[in-house]
């Protein structure tokens, strides 16, 4: 094929990648702009198929065929709150196939004389993809809760991490020096040296901050196809991952603003400071009919949390919802929005308020409540909403804590200092619905809870949720 | 080395481009956004069938196989599984 035609035909298919990407801005359009890219994806595909010739075309269509099926079949069956791990475990995927090729690529550059910046690229290419792999597959089983949520933190982690990436940049500087046969076993140990360094990296971070090392993983895993892509010399590959890497970084420059910590010290973990204990929010929901309200005894108001509670909300004019992942571990979205649909017909206005990093992943917590068929527009950020809650009759948070925790304003030198909170404390009332009184992921109490506006329901989420409904219902105003 | 440095050109101003799009995304759509984004970083699979564009030895086949599988897998699973979430998006009809 003529080289400009190809490279028109590049170019048209990172346009039309590109042009998928933009129609992002809005959820109507969406859906339309993801099947541009794969339609992009395809069509570069193909291009690649008819430029080249292959060997063993039909072990490739079965391959495919197999990759294909298994990807379809396992995307239909997870449900929403499975979509973290399950595009963790993408990454992974993904990881795997960035290493396979590297490794294949630098065997044959042994014999076949290549430009150095090719091969660096290649070794990066191998690392990248090799510690995404695993660095993915540790996240995965975490949000799978295959694996312990607790962040793990070894004696010296972080001399830990640094003696393996120094280790792992020697043995690719011997690799690159040395010939066969002595250079595949070296890619080899090149791929475990990575694959642990992954290991060790991603063990360490847990609970709340799971969105930062997932969208971590993603840029990763774009930057691992470039890599991939500059040692194959193909355009396509290298501005695909490019833009992945692009997004992968975005969203996790947005995440680590959204709690105000840098990314060092996410990755160094959360330390136990003090008293409070760090705990996630990975409790075992207790028996149904567990549920008791509990007003806290500094309360002047000896009345029944519940009633307080559902006199508050049937005497509101504008309630907010702030949901966090408390709510989608105990499944009670779907209750949430029956709820929120009760208000509404009682001609309240009723929107959610949504934390950047709520629930598992960047923007976890929209999918979740549109699921629960919540009208996109009534999910609202949390710049949007924060200047309102002045003015909002009833807050209902219902499975968050470090997200409305008011200490964030005013504390220094805990995890959530200075972290941006939702500002549930400036309404008029605030009824909690979360599990316990425990802290969040920071480990830092949360004031809200002892405010002499908040009616506190301990419980699990979707039986206090049913509860206050049913209160509504019956009219108890 | 022509080559080579189209290649980090492509690189940079992919990154540049893709950075300026995607910042202006609203965080609503940030999960459909990374499934999507993650179904394109298996555009490896051109790099995995290109193994097979010269003659190979057994262990290379299966790491090319392998590679196929991963980079299909992930491929389609990503947009189908964004394209589920983005069904969901909905401007609804309320009960009044």
């Amino acid at each position: 094929m003529n080289t400009w035609l190809s490279l028109l035909i590049d170019l048209l298919i990172i346009c039309l990648f590109l042009g998928g990407i933009s129609l992002f801005y809005r959820p109507k359009e969406a859906r339309t702009g993801n099947l541009m890219a794969a339609g992009a994806i395809s069509a570069a595909f193909l291009a690649v198929l008819l430029r080249n010739p292959f060997q063993e075309p039909l072990i490739i269509i079965i391959a495919v065929a197999l990759g294909a099926g298994a990807g379809w079949l396992v995307a239909r069956a997870v449900n929403m709150i499975q979509i973290p791990a399950m595009v963790a475990f993408q990454h992974g995927a993904g990881g795997i196939a960035a290493f396979l090729i590297s490794y294949v690529e630098l065997t044959r550059a042994a014999s076949v004389p290549t430009q150095v910046v090719g091969e660096v690229s290649g070794f990066l290419g191998l690392i990248l993809g090799a510690a995404t792999f695993s660095g993915s597959m540790v996240a995965s089983g975490k949000l799978a809760n295959y694996l312990n949520q607790k962040p793990i933190n070894l004696r010296g982690h972080s001399l830990w991490l640094l003696g393996l990436a120094l280790v792992i940049v020697l043995v690719a500087l011997i690799t690159v020096l040395s010939g066969n046969p002595a250079r595949t076993y070296l890619l080899i140990a090149l791929i475990g040296l990575s694959i642990v360094l992954g290991v060790v990296f991603s063990i360490r971070i847990g609970g709340a901050d799971m969105p930062i090392l997932i969208s971590f993983l993603n840029a990763t895993a774009g930057l691992a196809a470039a890599f991939c892509g500059i040692i194959i010399q193909n355009r396509l590959l290298v501005a695909c991952g490019a833009t992945v890497a692009a997004s992968g970084s975005i969203l996790t420059h947005i995440m680590c603003k959204a709690i105000n910590r840098g990314l060092t010290k996410v990755f160094v973990g959360i330390q136990p400071q003090g008293k409070p204990k760090p705990q996630d929010l990975f409790f075992e929901p207790p028996a149904e009919g567990e549920v008791q309200a509990q007003p806290a005894k500094t309360k002047p108001s000896s009345e029944d949390g519940f009633s307080r509670a559902v006199r508050a909300a049937g005497e509101a004019a504008k309630v907010i919802i702030i949901p966090g992942y408390g709510m989608a571990l105990a499944q009670a979205q779907f209750k949430v929005v029956e709820l929120a649909q009760k208000l509404e017909s009682m001609g309240k206005d009723v929107r959610f308020a949504i934390h950047p990093v709520a629930g598992r992943m960047p923007g976890h917590m929209n999918v979740l409540l549109a699921e629960a068929e919540v009208d996109y527009e009534k999910l609202v950020e949390m710049d949007d909403i924060n200047p309102e809650f002045k003015e909002v009759d009833l807050a209902l948070v219902v499975g968050a804590c470090d997200v409305v925790n008011p200490a964030a304003i005013d504390s220094e030198g805990t995890p959530i200092s200075g972290m941006p909170v939702l500002m549930a404390h400036e309404a008029k009332t605030v009824v909690v619905c979360n599990l316990d009184e425990k802290p969040g992921y920071s480990g830092v109490e949360n004031p809200l809870y002892k405010m002499d506006k908040t009616v506190t329901l301990f419980g699990d989420a979707g039986a206090t949720v049913e509860k206050l409904l049913a209160g509504l219902q019956a009219g108890e105003i | 080395m022509t080559e080579l440095l189209i290649l980090f050109l492509v690189f940079a101003v992919s990154f540049i481009v893709g950075y300026f799009l995607i910042s202006r995304i609203p965080p609503l759509l940030h999960t459909p956004l990374m499934s999507m984004t993650n179904a394109i970083s298996a555009v490896t699979i051109l790099g995995a069938v290109l193994i097979f564009s010269v003659e190979l030895g057994f262990y290379e086949k299966l790491l090319g196989v392998t590679a196929i599988v991963m980079a299909t897998f992930n491929v389609v699973g990503g947009f189908v599984i964004t394209d589920r979430m983005l069904k969901l998006f909905k401007k609804r009809v309320h009960p009044e």
